[in-house]
């Protein structure tokens, strides 16, 4: 028995040093030091950058010169760009920060933010504004807005009413029969629609993108999405307790119902807002709250504000790609998928290589 | 016992649905602080249902449950988890927590909504880890963690939640006999050191390592006492519904069922 007590004794004195030594490396370098600064710095050099890359005048690059000789320069960079750049920003970080909320609550790091009727949804009220009303932005994302709400509340009551498992397999359930509701009605409004006018305004709208954003929609989602992300952001070591079983969580003295259910609604909401306006931008939400636990670690406390940085530089970029690449712009969803989709699989293949902190 | 009951419940009853037969019937049951209590019987006796209603997630039907001579209502629910821990039979994690993050989430209950936990609760946590000699697995993802050292390190978190009371619903089902015994030297330490700890098992022989024993079979009470007087060779033929037979040899206690079987005696 005292040579078990020794034998502890000694291997805490063993994890003392860990500490300590673990502290000396870290205090090698500054930047692993301070990730947040790190990674904010870089959405901000990214988000500079963006304002000067384009296809004016020329393909690729702008001199930043020209914005005190060029009205038109001006007019582009401060009308057009930037309230495009900080909705793309806005935007992801809504996305991965919602994806990585849902992922926690759910507790299944598959499950991505629209998938509680709301992409689905709101790409119907998209389709049905096109056909039935028109195709002005204003009146599209509205309509978007209102369909992504519904899919959501017509999960929620759905869920309420299923006599089957626990509350989150009811929530899951009830999202997918509810987006499968939404996305057979968006095929049959692409089978009566307009082939050549309307049609294409649809799939280009399901696609995703951010080619008819002005300071208005960007006007619009910011106070939904500020005061969602703050909300997050506070709680986010909470998200960690809510990632437990029921039972050990509310012996954690957490009131596991409430609090998910202000976490979720949120999210969703911010999501639900994004969506209207950008139309069906995928992988953002599941692929980049992977990358920050991977770079940062679990912990929410650190991995959730990684995940809304990640994110932000993630779609930016895609964003720069999709809008300089060719004359006609390529929709941000397409590229999100794509490059969302090989970053996945890499890291799927690569998952024994862990970076921790 | 002169120290007023940590835990008293009587005259407790408990149905899932008005429909349905009720779970528990009538239950009493005293325990004194600072020992070890197991709650001993059959698949579906209702044991985890017992131990999900003393922790308060499940509401009984009728009864009175007295927390530290206090009914349980009176309590807020933060208050309740710094008088009561849980370790679950068994928790799947989706997540790659690090053994530290993980042990950390016991420190819930004294942190705001909006507050992250400090360097004393780092120290707390560590210090937790180190009561069970897990310290050197801190920065271990809790995936890669064996059996038995995931099952210490929710013991862990329980610790670092500082309760009084730890519930502990079938601690050693999944562990081997090593295992099993290094987490019964840790509940045994937790015990000297005044925490009281209730657990449940399906298993007799790990009954005999308790101070008390309570048999419950369909919902009620067969017995309930020091473990030496309880656990005999009728009362544990009643619990089962089968021949079983109590061997008291050097000091120890074993269960032998009619055919021989017999688990390792730990007493």
């Amino acid at each position: 028995m005292s040579s078990l007590t020794a034998d502890r004794r000694q291997s805490a004195d063993a994890v003392f040093t860990d500490v300590r030594s673990a502290r000396a490396t870290r205090q090698a370098s500054w930047i692993l030091r301070h990730p947040f600064i790190l990674l904010s710095a870089l959405l901000l050099l990214v988000l500079l950058l963006s304002l000067f890359v384009g296809r004016f005048p020329q393909p690729y690059w702008m001199s930043p010169m020209l914005l005190q000789e060029n009205e038109l320069a001006r007019q582009l960079v401060f009308n057009l760009r930037l309230p495009r750049i900080l909705t793309a920003v806005l935007l992801s970080m809504a996305l991965a920060g919602a994806g990585a909320v849902m992922q926690m609550i759910f507790r299944n790091p598959l499950v991505e933010p629209g998938f509680l009727g709301v992409s689905q949804g709101a790409g119907f009220g998209a389709a049905l504004a096109i056909i039935k009303i028109s195709n002005a932005p204003l009146v599209v994302e509205t309509s978007a807005a209102m369909f992504a709400f519904l899919g959501l509340a017509m999960s929620y009551f759905l869920a309420r009413r299923l006599r089957y498992g626990g509350w989150v397999l009811r929530l899951v359930l009830a999202g997918i029969a509810v987006s499968a509701l939404f996305s057979s009605g968006v095929g049959l409004l692409k089978y009566v629609a307009d082939p050549l006018k309307q049609l294409p305004e649809i799939t280009f709208w399901l696609l995703g993108g951010l080619w008819s954003v002005t300071w208005t929609e960007l006007l619009y989602i910011l106070p939904i999405v500020i005061p969602a992300l703050v909300v997050v952001w506070l709680m986010r070591w909470r998200l960690n307790l809510l990632s437990l079983s029921d039972e050990t969580a509310f012996s954690l003295g957490v009131s596991v119902g409430r609090e998910r259910a202000l976490l979720l609604g949120v999210s969703v909401a911010a999501t639900a807002a994004v969506v209207a306006i950008a139309g069906i931008v995928g992988w953002v939400g599941l692929i980049v709250p992977h990358i920050a636990r991977r770079v940062m670690g679990t912990d929410a406390q650190h991995s959730l504000p990684a995940s809304m940085l990640i994110g932000g530089i993630f779609a930016l970029l895609c964003d720069d790609i999709g809008r300089t690449l060719y004359v006609g712009e390529i929709p941000l969803g397409i590229l999100t998928s794509l490059i969302g989709a090989v970053l996945f699989a890499v890291m799927m293949m690569s998952s024994s290589q862990r970076f921790r902190r | 016992m002169n120290a007023p009951n940590i835990l008293s419940l009587s005259d407790l009853r408990f149905g899932y649905d008005r429909k349905l037969p009720t779970v528990l019937q009538g239950l009493a049951l005293d325990i004194p602080p600072g020992t070890i209590t197991a709650i001993l019987g059959p698949n579906g006796a209702g044991k985890t249902t017992l131990l999900h209603i003393i922790l308060g997630l499940l509401a009984p039907q009728a009864g009175k449950i007295l927390i530290d001579g206090k009914p349980h209502t009176s309590y807020s629910r933060r208050q309740m988890s710094r008088l009561i821990g849980l370790v679950p039979q068994s928790e799947y994690i989706p997540f790659e927590f690090s053994v530290l993050e993980f042990v950390l989430l016991g420190r819930a209950p004294y942190l705001g909504p909006l507050e992250m936990p400090s360097e004393g609760d780092r120290q707390v946590a560590l210090e937790a880890l180190r009561s069970i000699g897990l310290e050197h697995l801190w920065d271990r993802p809790t995936p890669s963690l064996s059996g038995g050292e995931r099952q210490l390190a929710m013991v862990a978190r329980a610790l670092a939640q500082k309760t009084r009371l730890l519930l502990l619903d079938e601690p050693t089902s999944h562990l081997d006999l090593g295992n099993r015994d290094r987490t019964l030297n840790v509940l045994r330490a937790l015990a000297r050191d005044g925490m009281t700890i209730i657990f449940t098992t399906h298993d007799p022989n790990l009954a005999t390592t308790a101070d008390y024993v309570v048999l419950l079979r369909r919902g009620a009470i067969l017995a309930a006492g020091a473990m030496a007087t309880t656990l005999t060779t009728e009362n544990l033929s009643a619990t089962y519904g089968i021949p079983v037979q109590v061997i008291r040899w050097d000091g120890r206690v074993f269960v032998v069922s009619e055919h021989g079987n017999v688990t390792t005696g730990v007493g």
